[in-house]
């Protein structure tokens, strides 16, 4: 479609967090190379939205479709975080559940998700929740057919709620400083615990808590990268490369790592408490470092990186 | 959501050969338009779908207006509004054609 190659500017500038679902999947994969399924002109637009009086989009907020990546092939969708927040609704989920499942049958060498949600659509909630659930069902028999699933996160939604949950099914898990990785989000956990528990309007405290940085540190994330669409590529290429098995060994070493993370932090008040525990020399200094020095303190951290997930 | 459609003709068809293009995103202040070559050459339609109702003589000004400076004869235009501007319709209808022409 016409429309992504609009994005065919250098991958190099294009920033990740500015850059629509279209524009991230053209300049991600090899240039030209993308076929969607279920394109706009299919016109596969949300039943339910309508009963609201609320406007549709003609891939209801989602790109699936069939790419190479550095000539392998891969299957790519990519939620758009703009319309509705990137949330799941029914031909949204659908279209990501249908894209996991075809991948049994085509074995690319990996599937990427190009998270940017705030989780469940509440307008189709019913819906939106089942297809969180096929999707990650959809996860792990695609992971236990040995197809990495790589879930790339840096978008201005971030990736909550569902999205959250799918995420932590992932093989593996790159972001940038911009994408945050949680459940419940800033605002829904200060309705229900109060602005002393959680100030959702306090953007520093919400970066600490749920933004990269603190997400790769703790190993949540399994790579940092800069927001440029190539850091992207390049940080999906090497996750590619060294995805863990999906086996008992790999589920236990899972549970053992995060028994072990409430263990050591179950008692912080505070991610700087976390990253001072974790051996972060400075832990103040964290947010401000640009990525080659963060990159150099995650080297030092022992959790960053293990055989788990 | 208010429907309007509106119909013109051309005088000529819009150049180049790209069947379809997408420019845009239903976000607030924003909206998507798809464009498809499958109408005869000297014809136009423009199929606005807005939660912004009563509006319709802005949409049609704008549209007449683009249709003048465009001539996208031949182009089926579908638009998901999310309470575009007058000025950003117009902008995105015109990216859109250059899309096409590409």
């Amino acid at each position: 479609m016409a429309g992504d190659r609009a994005a065919s500017i250098d991958p190099d500038a294009l920033s990740w967090y500015e850059a629509t679902a279209r524009q991230r999947v053209a300049a991600l994969a090899d240039p030209g190379s993308f076929q969607e399924f279920l394109p706009p002109t299919e016109r596969r637009m949300s039943p339910h939205l309508p009963l609201f009086d609320l406007p549709r989009a003609f891939d209801d907020g989602i790109v699936v479709g069939r790419a190479t990546l550095d000539g392998g092939p891969v299957l790519i969708a990519a939620q758009e975080g703009r319309f509705m927040g990137g949330a799941f609704g029914e031909i949204h989920g659908g279209k990501l559940v249908g894209l996991l499942r075809a991948a049994l049958d085509l074995k690319p060498k990996a599937v990427l998700i190009l998270f940017d949600t705030g989780g469940v659509r509440l307008q189709e909630a019913n819906a939106g929740e089942t297809a969180i659930a096929e999707t990650m069902r959809a996860i792990v028999e695609v992971r236990a057919a040995g197809i990495p699933v790589i879930g790339l996160i840096g978008g201005r939604a971030g990736c909550y709620g569902g999205g959250g949950l799918i995420a932590g099914t992932c093989s593996r898990l790159a972001v940038s400083e911009s994408g945050r990785i949680s459940v419940s989000g800033p605002e829904v956990i200060e309705t229900n615990k109060g602005a002393e528990e959680f100030d959702s309007r306090d953007r520093a405290l919400v970066w600490r808590t749920m933004g990269g940085k603190h997400r790769r540190l703790t190993g949540g994330a399994d790579a940092f990268c800069a927001d440029t669409v190539f850091a992207f590529r390049r940080a999906a290429l090497g996750l590619i490369g060294r995805a863990p098995a999906f086996d008992l060994a790999t589920l236990e070493a899972e549970q053992a790592r995060l028994e072990d993370r409430i263990a050591r932090f179950g008692d912080c008040r505070d991610a700087t408490d976390v990253w001072r525990r974790l051996g972060v020399n400075d832990p103040e200094t964290v947010p401000a470092m640009d990525t080659d020095a963060f990159e150099a303190t995650v080297a030092r951290v022992r959790e960053a990186d293990h055989d788990a997930r | 959501m208010e429907s309007l459609t509106f119909r013109h003709t051309t005088h000529k068809p819009l150049p180049g050969s790209v069947p379809n293009a997408i420019i845009g995103v239903v976000a607030s202040g924003n909206l998507e338009i798809l464009l498809e070559r499958v109408l005869p050459p000297d014809a136009c339609e423009i199929a606005i779908e807005t939660p912004i109702a009563g509006y319709g003589d802005v949409w049609e000004a704008v549209v007449a207006d683009f249709v003048a400076r465009a001539q996208p004869g031949g182009i089926r235009i579908s638009i998901n509004d999310g309470g575009a501007r007058p000025d950003t319709v117009s902008l995105r209808l015109l990216q859109g054609a250059r899309l096409m022409e590409a």
